[in-house]
């Protein structure tokens, strides 16, 4: 049994300790809008956040996440940079398909709770990581900088 | 594709056959009428009291607008242009209205441009600007009508407005809401008035998407977001090698998984179920699969491109001549002969595939996301052998399709695997078997000939050798030797040239599957032409923007796309280097999915062969625009496609398997490497083109150019090879 923090709650799922953690939110607690794109840590899909910080769900043990807080684009609304981003997707009408996106979403919002004001080698440095199919980065850049200068 | 290349395409017997084949504005179109609803024939499950003027509205007493979606959403943002071209004729806002996708149902839904329920081939909007239009305005008129009934006045004096009707001497108003139950026994009427476009208030605007907010919170569901009670998780392997099947299966270390429940073994793959995705992936792991290669284990890429060349010598079925290209080609003087070659690719949508099954004892359901959910529909009932109408297909978002979901392949497999199982079963494809299964864009090889004159092209051949994807998936579209679509943006290249010629050979690939692709025939066939018509300009000594414009005067619309682009991206200014590379700036035009276009693209080559696309501008003229953001987000996300097929797209085939299988090997561009990308839309009043695949087919030409405006090095392959352009390699070009 393993007890994890997502989103401000508790959950306790029967899962093996190497089970990666996308597998258990999607297939376990049923939070599906964290995504599988590859498997291997290639493509940002999947991206969550342990402790504020960005991770690949894919790769990572739900074993090793210990007494971690996880927040999955389902809770990041509920902080200010995660509402900001959220915001700023639909001003700039960043999205396509969409199935991406929640991984761009958590990547964009742990480089703002870092940096509240990236420039564009920041956003290099944090987005590159996550691959859109659509190509919507055009828009994933400007909507990080239209989000860095909202009021909370 | 324009309506006389396609009338001439067509044989006779087949043209009768295809009731009513006309086109407009670049689409084959079949008959097509305004589908009804009639009583007991519900389209969707609805109470009562609903005002159902045709198939694709619904109006409840509570004031809702359903929309039914005939095209699938899969990014391209189809669902808020259907939406607002149905909410502008029947005068409502876009706040008012649901969409719905629309169920399985050829005779309501049908694409009138395939005549079957398909969405591709950039056409949602061209194929249902007119009966859309007109399905909202029938409506109106019945509205209207209703409510100068219960006022008993003249319906001339009432209009429409925002979900109301308006009596105009008395400004008095009803909401649609309470006219639903007063519509009964009026009759739609015979031609309903379209509005002007003058007096559009929706159709222009760039209005928020409807689908994009739930794609914010993780609320959309996607195909591999389904879930239901008791509902089993699988995955599947198929043979590695193309057309090889299961030998024998050890199963014994999978069958002791935790949370695996059952292997099951078929011809040509095997499939793990188990409690979840990561289970059902272990237990296939741990599988020990003897497979039996069959007779394509020797198929390699070097096979299929020898295969390719020899075809491409043979002399092609004429798709279209004008004047004598033998004779003009034959004359001596400047005559100048160039191949250029594409590659297999994947599609690569970012949701893997996947479909989710139950099948009982008299029935089946399917959840999908598809592009063809008619096709879903069918294919399941040939699986099962249940008559059609007792499979319901329901379909779900697309994470990106890109012609892949065109396909059925995975549905097939979902629905065997389905039958084994008991209860629903949700079978997701791994990453790698996505990328090593998939139904590839084909290989293509493209032989131009062309002498100049004074500066102008005055012989033109063109011989594109390539798999028709048409004959497997829509033989209509395969007339006579010639796939309709293999030749698009060929037969119709928008150069004055007085003698061309456009054969076609149609070569299968051996053992590869092949299918559409976003870009689908111009893809390969503006990549060919631009990039040659470059050489060209070179050769008559011209600048490539002025060479092109001396042969547009017969297609003033690229003219003007041309002239537009040009001014915008600063042609003919120097370019500084920002990383010590070579600059250089290249131009492709195309008119193709009925939209003119004009791109130029700025590169950065360095010593190493590494090409960075810095900028990207690119005018386009697509008629009447519908939403404004969404044709500017289509060019920038296409064009960003069409960069990464030229910088990295390549499938490549060893002892008849894909040698890639994952983002690792198979590359996307990244956002470090997206240029600046500037889109120019042109005010015009012709009916709208295709805009989904055109800044796909744009990218790959103008960044070639760009390259051998930057180095000299005519490229005459893709994707780009940085042998050749770091001078590891000799260049193939000759120039």
């Amino acid at each position: 049994m393993v007890t994890l923090k997502i989103n401000g709650q508790e959950s306790s799922v029967e899962a093996p300790e190497q089970m990666p953690l996308l597998w258990v939110l999607r297939d376990l607690i049923g939070l599906t809008g964290t995504k599988f794109g590859c498997g291997i840590g290639q493509c940002g899909a999947c991206t969550v956040h342990l402790d504020g910080n960005p991770v690949r769900s894919c790769l990572l043990p739900v074993g090793a996440v210990g007494n971690r807080a996880i927040t999955t684009v389902e809770g990041v609304g509920a902080t200010p940079a995660g509402a900001k981003i959220q915001k700023a997707w639909l001003d700039l009408e960043v999205i396509q398909c969409g199935y991406c996106q929640s991984g761009q979403i958590m990547s964009a919002t742990a480089l703002l709770n870092a940096t509240p004001q990236p420039t564009d080698a920041d956003i290099n440095a944090a987005m590159s990581g996550n691959i859109c199919r659509c190509g919507t980065y055009v828009r994933i850049r400007e909507a990080i900088k239209h989000a860095s200068k909202a009021q909370p | 594709m324009n309506a006389e290349v396609i009338d001439q395409l067509l044989d006779p017997a087949r043209r009768t056959a295809i009731k009513g084949v006309a086109a407009v504005s670049g689409v084959l179109l079949f008959g097509f009428h305004i589908p009804t609803v009639r009583a007991g024939q519900k389209a969707t499950g609805s109470p009562p009291l609903q005002f159902e003027p045709n198939a694709f509205i619904r109006m409840d007493q509570l004031g809702t607008v359903k929309l039914i979606m005939p095209q699938t959403e899969m990014g391209q943002g189809v669902y808020t242009s259907i939406a607002m071209i149905l909410a502008e004729e029947l005068d409502v806002s876009l706040d008012q209205v649901q969409v719905e996708a629309a169920p399985p149902n050829e005779k309501l839904y049908a694409n009138p441009a395939f005549g079957i329920q398909a969405t591709g081939n950039s056409n949602s909007i061209r194929a249902f600007w007119m009966p859309l239009r007109k399905a909202g305005a029938s409506a109106r008129a019945i509205l209207i009508a209703a409510a100068a009934k219960k006022w008993n006045v003249d319906p001339a004096v009432c209009q429409a407005d925002r979900g109301e009707v308006v009596h105009a001497p008395t400004g008095r108003r009803i909401a649609y809401r309470l006219l639903v139950g007063s519509t009964g026994g009026i009759a739609p009427p015979r031609e309903p008035a379209l509005k002007s476009v003058d007096a559009f208030k929706l159709i222009g605007q760039p209005l928020k998407r409807l689908d994009t907010p739930d794609k914010t919170n993780g609320k959309a569901t996607y195909g591999i977001d389904m879930m239901l009670p008791n509902m089993k998780f699988a995955t599947v392997a198929a043979c590695p090698v193309f057309g090889g099947a299961v030998g024998t299966v050890d199963q014994g270390a999978a069958l002791i998984v935790f949370g695996v429940r059952q292997v099951i073994v078929l011809d040509d793959f095997v499939a793990v179920v188990a409690d979840n995705m990561w289970a059902a992936k272990e237990g296939l792991d741990a599988l020990r699969i003897a497979w039996q290669p069959g007779p394509n284990a020797k198929i390699d890429t070097r096979e299929v491109w020898r295969q390719t060349r020899a075809a491409s010598e043979r002399d092609g079925v004429v798709a279209k001549a004008v004047g004598n290209a033998s004779q003009a080609l034959s004359q001596g003087g400047d005559r100048f002969d160039a191949d250029y070659e594409l590659p297999f690719l994947a599609h690569a949508t970012m949701e893997p595939l996947n479909c989710t099954v139950e099948v009982k004892q008299d029935s089946c359901e399917v959840w999908v996301g598809t592009q063809v959910i008619s096709r879903a529909q069918a294919i399941a009932a040939q699986v099962t052998g249940l008559p059609r109408e007792k499979v319901i297909a329901h379909n779900l978002l697309m994470g990106g399709g890109f012609g892949r979901r065109l396909e059925v392949d995975h549905i097939e497999k979902a629905v065997r695997v389905a039958q084994k199982v008991n209860g629903p079963v949700k079978v997701v494809w791994t990453r790698e078997e996505d990328i090593q299964h998939d139904i590839y864009r084909p290989v293509y090889l493209d032989k131009l000939s062309a002498r100049l004159k004074d500066g102008k092209i005055v012989g033109w051949r063109h011989r594109i050798t390539g798999s028709s994807v048409m004959a497997r998936w829509f033989p209509p579209g395969f007339q006579k030797g010639i796939d309709i679509d293999a030749v698009d943006s060929a037969i119709d290249v928008p150069y004055d040239i007085p003698n061309l010629q456009i054969e076609y050979v149609r070569n299968e690939p051996p053992a590869v599957p092949t299918g559409f692709w976003r870009g689908v025939g111009p893809n390969n066939n503006v990549f060919a032409v631009e990039s040659f018509v470059d050489e060209l300009a070179k050769k008559a000594g011209q600048d490539p923007v002025a060479f092109r414009r001396a042969h547009l005067d017969k297609t003033p619309r690229l003219k003007a796309a041309l002239d537009l682009v040009a001014s915008k991206s600063d042609w003919g200014k120097p370019i500084p280097a920002r990383f010590g590379g070579r600059t250089g700036r290249g131009v492709e035009v195309q008119v193709a999915f009925a939209s003119y276009i004009a791109t130029v693209a700025e590169v950065e080559v360095d010593k190493n062969g590494e090409v960075r696309v810095t900028r990207v501008v690119l005018a386009i003229d697509t008629g009447i625009v519908v939403n404004p953001d969404t044709v500017i987000a289509q060019m920038q996300g296409g064009l960003i496609f069409g960069i990464t097929a030229a910088l990295y797209g390549e499938i490549t085939i060893e002892n008849g398997r894909v040698q890639q299988s994952n983002f690792h090997d198979y590359r996307m561009l990244r956002m470090d490497q997206t240029p600046d990308i500037q889109i120019h839309i042109i005010k015009s009043a012709e009916s709208p083109g295709g805009i989904g695949e055109t800044g796909t087919t744009a990218a790959p030409p103008a960044l070639r150019n760009a390259i051998f405006a930057a180095t000299g090095i005519a490229l005459r392959r893709l994707p780009i090879d940085r042998d050749v352009l770091a001078g590891r390699k000799p260049s193939l070009a000759h120039t």
